[in-house]
């Protein structure tokens, strides 16, 4: 069975069919990319996925479980995290207490132990800590731990929204466009990440603008179009695709 | 990295012994016993500025209706004392637990607003409980207030300013204390984050709303509890406590003091606090020269004086080193 089975989903907005009847599910395991240009609707069918929107229709299941109009917090219980293209980082916050946040749902967080500041609150605290900085690490932000957020620069902010969002224990992973507004080698040094991340079983599900990415490290690639599914199927098939050529590159089939 | 850990601890440890050092310390220039009265005023408003912070500051949640929750804690603790002889103790705990039972069901409807409209309706609450204590005559003795019995516990009376300002000197530096803990905490984390980005923090499993309700019902309790001591030390209440002007003036003190800023809200409250007293010399000036105070120091310290004199002093440093 596949980890997350979209439906016949559709979201309209006002007139506006940002999404219509799309279906597709996600294998687990896998890195899944979504492409498509400018208003093709990726943003919104991942607000869809996550919960920040509810559909106007159609299913979607995470692991069986049907998740549709489920709240981002409720969703983050059943194994699912993500980051955002318009970054969500707690900049009142420095970047180890960051990923922290992200291991909310692991830690004790009853009122009292924290109020009172008991032994098992503190050594809670600080495995998770310890954690975390080793989440750190591993996207590549050891030296920012103890760095204000708001002192971060933005390729940093991104890599730090990975480790938050691994930091919840995923079992889906969705990224928004993860290396938009990055450099060149900040983009490959988000790739080597998102590599990581894959090759820890966690399935990934990937929103891309930059091509060179979607097609180095895709296993399974769905092309969008006016909020509609236009191809699907591996990087081969989908670059081979005559529609998706047409819709990048402006030609009249 | 390490020197960062260290001034964590010097902000908390160091922080509190300070606190600790001034609070022990004063009395030293205290001529008589008026300057014990003001000290002891100073005190309860720092006690609860510190737990309004908490939703002012770090939940990022504006609240206009402090001013009533201090006043029910007062009303409470005088009615159940001298009406029914409830001992005061025990009439401070029931007060503040229905204060606190009374803004968790208020809190959920009220702080899914934002902004502006949150501020009016917490307004609104706070008008509606001046005009329930200033309208129910037979339990609260109307515009005219009723008087309120000494607070003694277990037959020991509290009678002098002396001893008062021990009691909440004590008291301040557990308030103090408690919400360092919170902030220091998944709780506080969770609380900041919903600040910071909510969103961001609903995806990683933080159920921002119940972070902002229990922080609305905390800061309510502390509110309450230095409402009952403030009846029993003053002896005599009227409605006047709940009015607009008090909420107002505790926010003031917290924004004044720096948002997300324990030591901060401190430090606001005794300047304004103190700040009248020492102004009184200017006789018809002096509510100009407080305006002109605290208009300056919004202008030049926007982020509020703890937090300002601390990226100042960081920065002398960080220039040297």
């Amino acid at each position: 069975m596949s980890l997350l089975a979209v439906d016949g989903l559709s979201k309209e907005f006002g007139g506006v069919h940002a999404v219509q009847d799309l279906s597709f599910s996600v294998e687990a395991g896998t890195i899944h990319s979504i492409i498509g240009p400018n208003g093709a609707g990726k943003t919104t069918l991942f607000n869809l996925i996550t919960g920040i929107y509810t559909p106007s229709a159609g299913r979607i299941t995470l692991d069986g479980t049907d998740i549709a109009g489920k709240s981002p917090s409720q969703l983050a219980r059943l194994g699912m995290s993500r980051t955002f293209q318009n970054l969500q980082i707690f900049f009142n916050m420095s970047a180890v207490e960051n990923v922290m946040v992200g291991a909310h749902l692991h830690v004790d967080r009853r009122f009292w132990l924290s109020l009172l500041r008991l032994p098992s609150m503190v050594r809670g605290d600080r495995a998770c800590r310890e954690e975390c900085l080793r989440l750190l690490d591993f996207v590549g932000l050891a030296h920012y731990a103890e760095a204000e957020a708001s002192a971060m620069p933005y390729g940093a902010l991104k890599r730090l929204e990975i480790a938050r969002a691994l930091a919840a224990r995923p079992k889906l992973l969705l990224l928004d466009e993860p290396a938009a507004g990055l450099n060149a080698t900040e983009s490959r040094e988000i790739d080597e990440v998102i590599k990581k991340v894959a090759g820890q079983g966690i399935t990934v599900v990937l929103v891309e603008h930059d091509m060179k990415m979607v097609m180095g490290i895709s296993d399974h690639i769905l092309a969008l179009d006016y909020g509609r599914k236009l191809a699907e199927g591996t990087p081969a098939q989908v670059r081979a695709n005559a529609d998706v050529i047409a819709a990048y590159l402006g030609a009249h089939a | 990295m390490s020197m960062t850990k260290s001034s964590l601890l010097t902000a908390r440890v160091g922080g509190m012994a300070l606190l600790s050092a001034v609070l022990a310390l004063a009395p030293l220039g205290f001529a008589n016993a008026y300057y014990y009265d003001v000290a002891v005023g100073a005190l309860f408003n720092a006690i609860i500025c510190v737990g309004l912070n908490l939703l002012i500051g770090y939940g990022g949640q504006i609240s206009l209706g402090h001013g009533a929750f201090f006043a029910l804690g007062a009303y409470g603790s005088a009615i159940a004392t001298s009406r029914w002889g409830v001992p005061p103790l025990a009439a401070m705990v029931a007060s503040a637990t229905l204060v606190g039972l009374m803004a968790f069901v208020i809190a959920r409807p009220i702080l899914r607003l934002k902004g502006h409209y949150l501020a009016m309706a917490t307004l609104g609450i706070g008008m509606i409980i001046y005009i329930v204590l200033k309208t129910e005559a037979q339990w609260t003795g109307g515009p005219d207030g009723m008087g309120v019995d000494p607070l003694a516990v277990a037959g020991l009376a509290l009678s002098t300013d002396r001893q008062w300002y021990w009691l909440s000197a004590a008291l301040l530096l557990l308030a103090v204390w408690l919400s360092l803990n919170l902030v220091q905490s998944p709780v506080g984390r969770a609380l900041r984050a919903g600040h910071g980005a909510e969103i961001g923090a609903q995806v990683v499993g933080v159920d921002t709303s119940h972070y902002k309700v229990l922080m609305f019902v905390v800061s309510a309790v502390f509110a309450s509890v230095v409402g009952s001591l403030f009846a029993h030390k003053n002896g005599f209440i009227t409605p006047d406590i709940a009015s607009f002007h008090r909420s107002i003036e505790l926010v003031t003190m917290v924004v004044l003091g720096g948002m997300a800023s324990i030591f901060g809200s401190v430090l606001g409250a005794f300047i304004l606090t103190l700040l009248p007293q020492m102004l009184t010399a200017f006789d018809d000036y002096e509510a100009m020269i407080f305006g002109a105070i605290m208009m300056g120091t919004m202008i030049f310290l926007p982020k509020g004086l703890l937090p300002s004199l601390i990226l100042l002093i960081r920065k002398r440093m960080g220039g040297r080193s």
